[in-house]
């Protein structure tokens, strides 16, 4: 009977396995499939093209993204790491609590109500979309990946180290910044890059943030388009030649994240 | 019932244990005379608590200046607890709470004008686990020398380093490869480079918790000669489980019971003629 309940667990799990990883290869060779066809070289350079009229590229939404995730990078990491190197190493007391609770909290937020919020207080009152506007609530999306990215990996920091280094004479918060951080800055890294290919597909919270713009603009308090809210523009369109480059993009965007992944993977691999 | 119990064989223990110290502070004070002998460390009716958890028990105790004191006793003794209690490295645990006082050349460290973080570089900690930084040997050993702004130059900083190396017993090891990562070292070595690291910043006293229980005799060899050596300058204090270890490089030994110091003496008496018979129990492995 014991065997029997096992190999009917082992069972389902293999199937939920199989399952899982079915799923996943469809997406990608479907992506793969459509976008190695779709995708050329005006698709990296070219803007697009007026309404109706084939070719031309999407060079404003790949700038656009690029720029909107480094700013959202920029805002976001040095927070999150502050936030996170406090909560690993200072934060024992109510404060503590507290900004776990907010980080947790913030982790569970839809990313559209995000969207809402930046817009409400920086859209309307700047009673434009902005570029800077869809870099702050993608760097809200990203903040609680990399606090509790980086938490972890500061606790996982030996408590042996940091007396080791407190054993020479060093004061606490130079432990922490010098040694603590050295010991744990892969982690850390890997942490960031997966928040950063997170943000890099989503679209809900910039369609009320930064917009869209068919354009390419590098100034900060404009509209500026970015890949994920171009696909959707793209795919809901009635074009056929808009169907195909959103399918350049999904398949850009894809690469993009899964080069991420991987990296961080090897990350992980060199370091062990 | 029970609690008068434990009342009572507390207090038995203790006017114990305060014949003893008399009896140990005797025996010092001859020495002294005789090789002129000044305390170093001295635990003053020292008692340690982790929350309600009495973990020390009024432990008394003087350790003369550069020499070598081992601490032995059965796990969870309190050896590891009271070694901390040396450098404050207690105070980082926030439930640790101390009474009684350390003297550290007649100060008290548990004063509350004590500078910490200085404390902690004159009294220097190697730890069981070897514990290099990520960062190459010649970094890790100028960590500390610039966090104490020891050395004045480019040049003054290397010989620094080179001559705790040397110190260390590493520097043949390694001169050749300064700049490569301390991780890549074996764990000896990464134990020796520690210590390096130590000496380097010039502490007075020297506390090990169970430097060789992770290394393999031939490592483990070497630290022990390092450790007779180091004697000539600094005062030592190591952990050990081993009791041939003690033996081999200890001037005096402290045996631990409970968190309670059970016997002080120089470590000739207490492996041939300990006045406890708990002493003796432990020594020829009777129990532990
Ligand atoms: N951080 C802590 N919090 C609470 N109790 C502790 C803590 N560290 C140690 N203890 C307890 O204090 C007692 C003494 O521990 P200590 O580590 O000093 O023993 P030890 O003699 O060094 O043992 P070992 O030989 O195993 O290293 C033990 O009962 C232990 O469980
Ligand atoms: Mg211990």
């Amino acid at each position: 009977m014991r065997k029997l309940i096992d190999k009917f667990v082992f069972t389902i799990c293999s199937l939920s396995t199989v399952l899982v990883l079915s799923i996943l290869a469809l997406i990608i060779i479907y992506i793969f499939a459509n976008g190695v066809l779709a995708i050329n070289l005006d698709f990296f350079t070219k803007l697009p093209k007026p309404v109706g009229e084939d070719g031309g590229g999407m060079v404003n939404a790949i700038v656009g993204s690029i720029i909107m995730v480094t700013l959202a990078a920029l805002i976001s990491i040095p927070i999150s790491i502050g936030a996170a190197i406090y909560l690993s190493e200072f934060g024992k007391g109510f404060l503590a609590t507290i900004v776990r609770f907010l980080v947790d909290v913030l982790a569970g937020v839809p990313s559209i109500v995000i969207g809402i919020f930046v817009y409400t207080i920086v859209v309307l009152p700047m009673k434009r979309f902005s570029a800077i506007a869809g870099a702050l609530a993608l760097a809200i999306i990203m903040i609680p990946t990399v606090v509790r990215a980086t938490e972890e990996a500061l606790r996982l920091v030996p408590q042996t180290l940091r007396e080791a280094a407190l054993a020479l004479g060093a004061p606490y918060w130079r432990v922490v910044l010098e040694i603590v951080v050295l010991s744990a800055r892969s982690s850390i890294i890997s942490g960031v890059l997966l928040a950063i290919a997170r943000i890099a597909g989503e679209t809900a919270p910039l369609l009320f943030t930064a917009l869209g713009n068919r354009f390419l603009v590098t100034v900060l308090d404009r509209p500026m388009a970015s890949l994920p809210v171009q696909i959707y523009s793209y795919a809901v369109s009635p074009y056929d030649d808009w169907h195909r480059q959103a399918w350049a993009a999904t398949f850009s965007l894809v690469i993009f994240i899964l080069l991420i992944n991987l990296s961080v993977r090897f990350f992980f691999r060199t370091k062990e | 019932m029970l609690v008068k119990n434990r009342n009572m064989e507390n207090t038995s223990l203790e006017s114990k244990e305060v014949k003893e110290v008399k009896e140990v502070k005797e025996s010092k004070e001859n020495k002294e005379e005789a090789k002129n002998l000044k305390v170093e460390v001295e635990a003053e009716n020292l008692n340690f608590f982790y929350g309600e958890k009495q973990a020390l028990y009024s432990i008394n105790l003087k350790i003369p200046e550069k020499s070598v004191t081992a601490f032995i006793g059965p796990s969870g003794c309190g050896k590891s607890t009271f070694l901390r209690t040396l450098n404050r490295m207690n105070d980082i645990i926030v439930s640790a709470r101390v009474e009684g006082k350390i003297l550290l050349n007649n100060q008290n460290i548990y004063a509350p004008n004590v500078d910490v973080v200085d404390l902690r570089r004159r009294v220097g900690m190697v730890f069981q686990k070897s514990t290099p930084f990520p960062k190459s040997i010649f970094d890790n050993i100028v960590y500390g020398i610039k966090i104490n702004k020891l050395a004045n130059s480019r040049t003054e900083l290397q010989q620094m380093v080179e001559q705790a190396l040397k110190q260390a017993a590493l520097w043949d090891e390694v001169k050749d490869r300064l700049n490569d990562s301390a991780l890549a070292l074996s764990g000896g070595q990464q134990q020796r480079l520690c210590i390096a690291r130590t000496l380097a910043v010039m502490p007075e006293v020297i506390l090990m918790d169970e430097p060789c229980s992770a290394l393999d005799p031939i490592a483990t060899e070497k630290i022990e000669e390092l450790i007779v050596e180091l004697r000539e300058k600094y005062t030592v204090i190591i952990v050990t489980h081993n009791m041939q270890q003690a033996s081999r490089v200890s001037d005096y030994t402290a045996f631990f019971l409970l968190g309670q110091l059970i016997e002080f003496d120089e470590t000739e008496k207490i492996f041939t003629y300990p006045k406890e018979k708990k002493t003796e129990d432990y020594i020829t492995g009777r129990f532990g």
